[in-house]
């Protein structure tokens, strides 16, 4: 028997109370929709995980309302300092209850339980503390003195970071002291009602989160909702342009975070050893299901061949298999759907002439997966280095000047993120400033702060979400309120007085 | 400047790496092209490694593995015939209440205790073969290393005399330091020419680069790449002497190299860490760190070996609680 068998370790599902059945949650409570309710599964197994409301346009005007009555009557009239307890206490509890989140995470998207415990449920807590401390600090958030909030939000998030990609919505529409109804990906329900819970234990006024479950139509009632000032959508590039379209010649604002077909860049003086780590976690971390992720490797011609065969060595040691396992390092691809997507982007990509490699990796009977593969031989040209496949597929392509690798990096309709590894800090910074992306990482890859901005070029969306620039999607300047109330003779230190009382009121 | 012109012998399969003799020169330039290591990076990966959950089988079996791989060392001044005797003792029945309890690879003492440790082991000394428990020397003006060249021969030539089967010595750090790699790199080949034996065999020369004192990785992977060149066997992090000694992100930096200069010869090269280590839970994280980086084929006493003291005996009490069911206490082990 071999060392490397290592003896099961699984994650136990004890910590866990799940019902049935859930319902939506609105107003603070738990109450049924009135959609035809569908099941969430486990992607690892297929099993049925419980049963969840789908929320039709009368659920979410009903939630729409709800928020709109707590952000009148309640959340806009809180100060900063009583806000940002509540999301103080929310972080808290993320942290007390981060184990059963983790492996409910786990469960329903498929992921591995190392990352669902060591990045996603930290970065959460993490992220709700961050923006508590900006609840009482908007002043300084760059919409100038005394801003103001939006309203009534509505945040659609996806599938691959059920649990984070809500932390990233409400922590800063709640810190700048807006209300939210939040409608989660259809595949992925379970961690935002358990964080429902959450808030209940947190005792946050009622209706100042909504969670609405359903597919594409409940999505669709929020965003076409008249109540709803504010749209915040992280997803497919598809669905974003529809909503942009959708919103169009309304006042509702907008963030759009969309998909991304990021260069990682390795020139041939990188520091090698972590430029293959760096590459299997930009590509390989959650399974590739990562809009900002690697996935066109660009190296120095130069290095190529030893590149590929070190990745490939490093890519055999990767470990496939049950997500609650605390080795595994490759979990299930999160849906029948995404799988089917994944395998003919990959087919495509071997009939277009380029060469595919799997890691040989004994794939479960049950559920949904794909083994780590990589694609050498790939021109830009073709599909697969050019759509975005949202899953661990690898494409390599080479370059033999900066001059090249950059206008190959910036040949693509997206700019979502990049990286750049050298050992020479002059070439990485000469470098990221040419690449077309929102976020560049120089030797290392898909890190995240809540203190950085994150958010993309062309395709991949508007907007930027973390840190300061993360408030201004939530806040509009006390100068759309001067306009309205000061009479054009008052001079700015009069006009500034009268808003401030006005937001008083 | 005669001295940067001098030719030095290397392993022979390193030849091939250097375009002509070898010279400092040469060697300087070959170190130097080295890529860099990014120190982020390391880290973090060594930190992924060491969350693997070693459970149940795999626990027990990595336990056992773990006890022999060690060189159960006592380095003092106060060391004396006696105390080399009751480890050596420990050494051949590390757990008195459990004869199924595996022995360790080595014990390793100073040069002037071999004799003692020789004579103490017995019918269970190796003498030369694999089977048996090893005796290592430190040799080199053990552990600053500061003393003539001369020195540090007889030093370890005695040490050979007296039996011992490997030699742990240790680099000039501040011939390293100022750049003079060429010293170095002669003093690796001169001493390994210490090593031999009347009968023409060689004691095993594991190289102590004292990564505490070297400081960056960058320079952790030079002197790993110069003294696998000079012709050293092992390579190992510490004398114990210094801090921070063994931790677990240089160790996989040195696993790194063992797995390239593999891959260019074919040759295996062992790695030692040593000093600090004291845990079962630890000395795993090194294991799942050797299997994942190098291969399970170096899970073996030739090609890799734990330094320590302590370590042995937490390790017997995770082993007792593994086949009793629960955890009983520091008198149920013995203290050497």
């Amino acid at each position: 028997m071999s060392f490397l068998d290592y003896a099961p370790a699984p994650e136990s599902t004890a910590i866990l109370t799940l019902r049935s059945d859930y319902g939506l949650f609105i107003d603070g409570e738990f109450v049924d929709g009135h959609g035809t309710p569908f099941s969430t599964i486990s992607p690892a197994t297929e099993k049925t995980i419980a049963t969840i409301a789908s929320a039709n346009d009368e659920d979410v005007d009903r939630a729409v309302a709800a928020a709109r009555r707590a952000y009148d009557k309640t959340w806009s009239r809180m100060s900063g300092s009583d806000r940002g307890k509540y999301l103080f206490r929310i972080a808290r509890l993320v942290q007390e209850r981060a184990r059963e989140l983790a492996v409910a995470e786990s469960l329903d998207n498929g992921k591995p339980i190392k990352e669902s415990r060591d990045v996603d449920v930290p970065l959460v807590a993490a992220w709700f503390f961050y923006y508590a401390g900006w609840a009482d600090k908007l002043d300084y958030a760059g919409a100038g003195a005394n801003p103001a909030a939006l309203g009534v939000a509505g945040q659609i998030i996806p599938w691959n970071f059920p649990l984070l990609m809500l932390a990233w919505k409400i922590a800063p529409a709640l810190a700048a002291g807006n209300t939210v109804v939040l409608k989660p990906a259809e595949t992925t329900p379970l961690t935002a009602l358990l964080f429902a819970e959450i808030l209940q234990q947190a005792d946050l006024p009622a209706g100042v989160v909504n969670i609405v479950t359903g597919a594409g139509a409940t999505g669709s009632a929020l965003v076409n909702h008249p109540g709803v000032d504010k749209i915040a959508f992280t997803g497919s590039t598809n669905v974003g342009r529809g909503i942009a379209k959708a919103i169009a010649g309304t006042d509702k604002r907008v963030t759009l975070e969309l998909g991304g077909k990021a260069a990682n860049i390795v020139f041939d003086d990188a520091p090698i050893d972590q430029a293959i780590e760096g590459i299997v976690n930009g590509i390989f971390f959650n399974q590739g299901h990562v809009c900002c992720a690697g996935s066109r490797l660009l190296v120095q011609e130069s290095i190529h061949d030893e590149v590929v065969d070190r990745l490939k060595e490093r890519l055999s040691t990767l470990r496939l298999g049950d997500p609650l396992d605390k080795n595994t390092d490759i979990g299930a691809v999160n849906s029948a759907a995404q799988l089917e997507r994944i395998k003919t982007l990959s087919d495509i990509g071997e009939s277009e002439g380029a060469d595919r490699w799997s890691a040989d990796c004994v794939l479960p009977s049950e559920g949904f997966w794909f083994p780590p593969t990589i694609f050498t031989n790939v021109s830009t040209s073709h599909r697969i280095a050019r759509d975005e496949v949202f899953g661990p597929v690898l494409s390599v392509l080479t370059f033999r000047t900066p001059a090249e690798a950059i206008a190959k990096a910036n040949n693509t309709p997206y700019g979502l993120s990049a990286g750049i590894w050298s050992d020479k800090g002059s070439r990485i910074l000469a470098v990221a400033d040419k690449l077309r992306a929102g976020v560049i990482w120089a030797n290392t890859f898909n890190r995240f702060d809540p203190a950085s901005p994150f958010g993309g070029y062309k395709e991949s969306g508007y907007g930027r979400e973390g840190g300061r620039h993360g408030l201004a999607g939530y806040l509009k300047p006390a100068g759309s309120l001067r306009s309205v109330t000061a009479s054009p003779a008052a001079d700015a230190t009069d006009s500034a007085i009268t808003t401030t009382k006005e937001a008083a009121k | 400047m005669t001295e940067t012109q001098k030719v030095l012998v290397p392993r022979p399969t390193a030849l091939e790496f250097f375009d002509g003799p070898v010279t400092d020169a040469s060697l300087r330039r070959y170190l130097e092209g080295i890529p860099g290591v990014d120190a982020v990076g390391l880290e973090q990966r060594a930190a992924g490694l060491g969350t693997r959950s070693i459970k149940t089988t795999s626990k027990k079996r990595a336990l056992d593995t773990i006890i022999s791989l060690i060189d159960l060392t006592t380095l003092e001044g106060a060391d004396t015939p006696g105390k080399v005797r009751s480890l050596v003792a420990k050494a051949i029945t590390p757990d008195a209440s459990d004869q199924s309890t595996p022995r360790v690879a080595a014990v390793c003492v100073y040069g002037d205790m071999v004799p003692y440790a020789v004579e103490a082991l017995g019918v269970h000394h190796a003498r030369g073969t694999d089977s048996g428990i090893q005796v290592a020397a430190v040799a080199t003006a053990f552990p600053s290393g500061r003393a003539s060249l001369a020195v540090k021969l007889s030093d370890t030539a005695d040490a050979v005399d007296a039996g011992a089967d490997e030699i742990d010595m240790v680099i000039d750090r501040g011939a390293f330091l100022s750049g003079r790699y060429g010293q170095v790199f002669d003093e690796i080949v001169a001493v390994k020419e210490a090593c031999r034996r009347s009968d023409g065999s060689y004691a095993h020369l594991k190289v102590i680069l004292e990564t505490g004192e070297l400081n960056t990785y960058d320079n952790i992977r030079r002197a790993s790449w110069l003294a696998i060149v000079a012709g050293g066997d092992f390579i190992k992090t510490s004398t114990g002497k210094v801090a921070p000694a063994a931790t677990l992100p240089v160790t996989l930096l040195m696993l790194e190299v063992v797995r390239d200069w593999h891959r260019l010869t074919g040759e295996k090269i062992g790695v030692k860490p040593a000093g600090g280590i004291r845990t079962s839970k630890d000395a795993i994280k090194y294991l799942v760190t050797v299997a994942e980086t190098v291969g399970e084929d170096w899970l073996q006493p030739d090609l890799f070996r734990f330094g320590a003291s302590s370590l042995l005996n937490d390790v017997l009490l995770q082993r007792q609680k593994m086949t009793t069911g629960h955890y009983s206490g520091a008198d149920y082990v013995t203290i050497d």
